[in-house]
């Protein structure tokens, strides 16, 4: 039976359904992971596409393409920005029954959130790019590099480390907005705590559980993603290369040759 | 420049060289010849062209009109590779611009292993060689926002080199400096032209321009208002624009 004091409800409730809830958290941070890393990926392809410079002197053939995809994207973006995500969810997993075509609730829920991240990241992405100075650019296209040379080695590099926080962001979001896919029945966390609720009719105790678990997941994200920025950024401090035979440190006072 | 066209090719030839950014002319009809081993000093007001026509020597920006021949063949011709020149065109740029994501080492071996398709230990030594030479050899490990602005141009410096370019320009590449880190670039400078390094500097410094170059370009409106040995642009000029600009120089 359940206990009549609120700790002792969600003891009851932790002891009885807390394999449940591990499984929910389990799901929505799978959700959040494959999501965000999908999302990701399609938002720096689409990052990418956008920042291809059309020049006056490129084949009418390439001018079309490139204008067309950019287009597609532009329209991508716009609607999936511009639409909540409990309704593109419910759009896609029973539109597709609709068409015939019935997919899993899981694979549904992996795809509605990924390409939602995606459409945020597309402009993330952009802006990204945009904010790596124009000079980076002219200095990898002075040493012969081109456009993808100069995208992948120097431009994306700082471009990504420029949008980790918003990485960070829409992770942390995606912990907590995977919670709309209960809607087309994926067993998340928040799916879980509301079964979990409706059966003994503890909603406010269910809701605290689920809300501490949320927390837990977000406050740790936020801070492993604080160390993964700061590991990407390197050390503060450099070693003098002084046992490398080739580097002589001797030449520092004498290097460059003075003028005779 | 006509006097020593003997029985050496040039390496670089511009001919009518025109650049507009819309309606408003900035380079109008800018000849000139840099044969192997030529120091060409560029000097004029802001404003005059001189870091646009470098800009335009390493097709940073298409010119408008002319021509620019590259061991005779005209490389603003549309079927010419543009990356395979710049490649032998080494630029230094006034602002460093070294990449931000990289070591020193490698901002020098980037170019190496990526566009010469050389190997990581080739890439590597002729890396170390030219930061040997910039003395920034010992700070491999550093990225650039650990640099001084000196230190910086050095590298970068280093890293144009490592590309071994058949030329190198310069664009103003100690204004952004602090007064006291000038000396070190221009130092650099010196030395590569006494190797007989082909180049080509936009420069305010005109003490350094006088004493290094083997050729000044005085730049006016974007004209070439006059153009010879620095002995005569610095102490005999014939152009009232260019008496005009050297006087407000040499009087501080």
């Amino acid at each position: 039976m359940l206990p009549d004091s609120f700790i002792g409800q969600i003891a009851f409730l932790l002891e009885k359904y807390g394999p449940a809830y591990l499984d929910g958290a389990q799901l929505t941070l799978i959700l959040a992971l494959v999501g965000t890393f999908f999302g990701c990926l399609i938002g720096f392809i689409c990052g990418i596409i956008q920042t291809i410079p059309v020049e006056k002197n490129d084949s009418p053939l390439k001018k079309i393409v490139v204008r067309l995809i950019k287009c597609i994207i532009v329209v991508y973006v716009e609607f999936f920005r511009g639409t909540p995500m409990m309704a593109q969810a419910g759009l896609i997993y029973y539109g597709l029954q609709y068409a015939g075509h019935s997919i899993s609730v899981i694979f549904a829920g992996f795809f509605v959130i990924s390409i939602n991240t995606g459409a945020y990241m597309a402009e993330t992405m952009r802006g990204g790019i945009f904010s790596v100075e124009s000079g980076q650019t002219e200095a990898a296209k002075a040493i012969g590099m081109n456009h993808f040379q100069t995208m992948f080695f120097v431009i994306l590099p700082q471009a990504i480390r420029n949008i980790m926080p918003q990485i960070g962001n829409n992770f942390i979001i995606n912990i907590k907005d995977s919670s709309v896919l209960s809607v087309i029945s994926t067993v998340e966390l928040m799916f879980t705590a509301r079964s979990v609720a409706g059966t003994y009719y503890t909603y406010f105790q269910s809701m605290v559980i689920a809300c501490a678990v949320y927390l837990t997941m977000t406050v740790i994200s936020s801070r492993l993603l604080r160390l993964l920025e700061k590991r990407i950024d390197g050390a503060d401090n450099y070693d003098l290369s002084t046992t490398d035979t080739l580097a002589h440190t001797s030449g520092m006072t004498t290097m460059p040759k003075k003028h005779l | 420049m006509i006097e020593n066209t003997t029985n050496r090719q040039p390496i670089l030839e511009v001919k009518h060289l025109q650049k507009s950014f819309g309606s408003h002319q900035v380079l109008k009809d800018i000849d000139f010849t840099i044969y192997p081993g030529d120091v060409t000093s560029i000097i004029g007001a802001s404003g005059s062209g001189k870091s646009t026509l470098l800009r335009c020597i390493n097709v940073l920006e298409t010119p408008t009109g002319g021509e620019i021949l590259h061991n005779g063949v005209n490389i603003l011709d549309k079927k010419n590779n543009i990356t395979k020149y710049r490649a032998k065109v080494g630029m230094v740029f006034q602002s460093f611009n070294l990449f931000n994501n990289m070591t020193v080492l490698d901002n020098c071996t980037i170019g190496i292993t990526q566009v010469l398709k050389q190997n990581k230990d080739q890439a590597r030594e002729t890396a170390l060689k030219y930061l040997t030479k910039v003395g920034m050899a010992p700070y491999i490990k550093a990225k650039p926002k650990q640099l001084s602005g000196g230190q910086k141009q050095r590298v970068a410096i280093a890293r144009a080199l490592s590309m071994q370019p058949e030329v190198l320009l310069f664009d103003e590449p100690t204004s952004a400096l602090d007064p006291e880190m000038v000396g070190e670039v221009l130092d650099v400078i010196r030395s590569l032209a006494d190797d007989g390094m082909t180049m080509i500097i936009v420069t305010h410094e005109m003490a350094f321009a006088r004493d290094v170059s083997t050729h000044t370009i005085f730049m006016n409106e974007g004209i070439i208002a006059e153009a010879g040995p620095p002995q005569q642009i610095f102490t005999n000029p014939q152009n009232p624009r260019t008496r005009e600009f050297l006087s407000r120089f040499m009087n501080n």
